[in-house]
């Protein structure tokens, strides 16, 4: 008698796309709002976007019930900061933490794509994307989810990255204004959602600059 | 080479004995609960059906409880996992009552915990085998969310579990709007609830529908449903094709 295995797995695919761009005085981050399972939507009004400082804003798609307890992770990490340090995290520094607390569970890994997005101590803007096991690298502009492959090579076209390779390196934040940004994150939801089932219902946008974080919204189709 | 061979505690889940302990399949089951906000509070309608497998077993199974004083509970899956979240919860409000604060634990501290709950029993590879819809009304708001065995959650205006995703969850998209009243809500509810009779498997014609307010729960003695199978289409099924069975 052959040992019974599990029917049933520990994770799922919630879905939905992820996108953040960094402006020289700026940072946008937008994800879409629908959660699904299989072919079905579970419900169109669900945020991904998690605000975990004063100036560092996450957005992550993937399974759901992870990301909600890596979010419930690093807020409660940021708190304790704040008490033994009496300030708010930078964005860098939460970048690391999101980095180890995502590797801590190498061997049982949150199913999360997040990206990560805010200003850095000099209030320019930064965007840190990472897979799901912790590997991060500081970009100009990133999207993940279900989308990401529709949304990425959109974004390559219309930022016209630097090569990473480039010495001495050059600087992949964008020279655009953050009304052209916003407009450009709309145009690649509003594209994904044709395409991608997962993808649409309505985009929530986060803007995060020095006057503090504001949050828009833009309906997606529905179907 | 013998090094001390380590010793398991004996309530450990590590190592090959313990499989046999972790939750494979669910057992005796519940099939959908369909729930939806309306201009008071909180509408929940369930069947009473236990099934064992194909087998009809249970007929008169509560699927939906009043947890605390503002909160109300269904679930589907397996009944035995029901129950015990029923033990985990009535400590939790045991505790919370034992304050003695005039301070209550409302629907969204409830259905937190139950998501937490949740999620570490799948942490576990030992997971509750049900899905919850936790509603509820505290000081004037309405609140309905849902948790999945594997700890997945959410809130809406209208939640369903199982079947009642394909089924029910469609009709609520359509005709669900702000400010139900109680009559339109109820006649929402069994109109998804005929539908999911008429076509889940496992649906018995034998319902409660549960109210939850301000002022309290209430939960309908059982009734069932009129159904109608004078339809063509049931009368004769083979008609459009023939050879069908």
């Amino acid at each position: 008698m052959t040992k019974q295995q599990a029917n049933w797995s520990p994770y799922d695919n919630s879905g939905g796309s992820c996108v953040a761009i960094a402006g020289a005085d700026y940072c946008v981050i937008a994800a879409d709002t629908r959660m699904s399972t299989g072919y079905n939507i579970l419900t169109r009004e669900y945020s991904k976007i998690c605000k975990l400082a004063d100036k560092c804003v996450m957005a992550s798609s993937g399974f759901q019930a992870d990301v909600k307890a890596l979010q419930k992770q690093l807020a409660a990490r940021h708190l304790i900061y704040q008490h033994q340090h009496n300030k708010q995290m930078s964005c860098p520094a939460m970048a690391q933490l999101l980095s180890n607390t995502l590797y801590y569970k190498r061997f049982f890994p949150y199913y999360s794509f997040n990206v990560l997005g805010g200003l850095d101590n000099e209030g320019k803007g930064c965007v840190f994307t990472y897979d799901a096991v912790g590997s991060y690298e500081k970009v100009g502009y990133s999207s993940q989810g279900s989308g990401s492959t529709l949304i990425t090579p959109f974004l390559d076209n219309q930022l016209k990255s630097p090569s990473p390779l480039l010495l001495p390196a050059q600087d992949a934040v964008t020279p655009l204004g953050e009304a052209e940004a916003i407009d450009l994150i709309k145009t690649v939801f509003a594209s994904a959602s044709e395409r991608d089932i997962y993808t649409g219902d309505k985009i929530e946008i986060v803007v995060v600059n020095a006057d503090g974080i504001r949050r828009e919204y833009m309906e997606l189709r529905k179907d | 080479m013998n090094f001390m061979a380590s010793k398991q505690p004996e309530n450990s889940l590590l190592g090959p004995e313990a499989d046999s302990q972790r939750t494979l399949y669910p057992y005796v089951t519940g099939t959908s609960v369909v729930a939806l906000k309306y201009k008071d509070g909180i509408l929940m309608a369930a069947d009473m059906g236990g099934s064992y497998g194909s087998t009809l077993r249970y007929k008169s199974v509560e699927r939906m409880k009043p947890i605390g004083k503002h909160s109300l509970l269904g679930a589907s899956g397996e009944i035995s996992d029901f129950q015990e979240i029923l033990r985990y919860l009535d400590e939790l409000i045991l505790y919370d009552n034992m304050w003695d604060d005039g301070n209550s634990l409302g629907p969204k501290e409830v259905h937190n915990y139950l998501t937490r709950v949740m999620y570490n029993r799948r942490n576990k590879f030992n997971p509750l085998w049900n899905s919850l819809v936790l509603g509820g009304v505290k000081n004037g708001q309405k609140y309905l969310g849902t948790v999945s065995m594997i700890g997945v959650n959410f809130e809406d205006n209208h939640v369903a579990t199982g079947f009642g995703n394909h089924l029910a969850r469609p009709i609520l998209r359509q005709e669900w709007h702000e400010n139900l009243s109680y009559e339109d809500g109820v006649r929402l509810l069994e109109k998804c609830m005929r539908v999911l009779l008429y076509r889940d498997r496992s649906a018995i014609n034998k319902l409660q529908i549960a109210k939850i307010t301000e002022e309290g729960m209430t939960i309908s003695q059982p009734y069932s449903l009129k159904t109608y199978w004078e339809f063509s289409a049931f009368a004769n099924p083979a008609q459009g094709a023939v050879g069908t069975w």
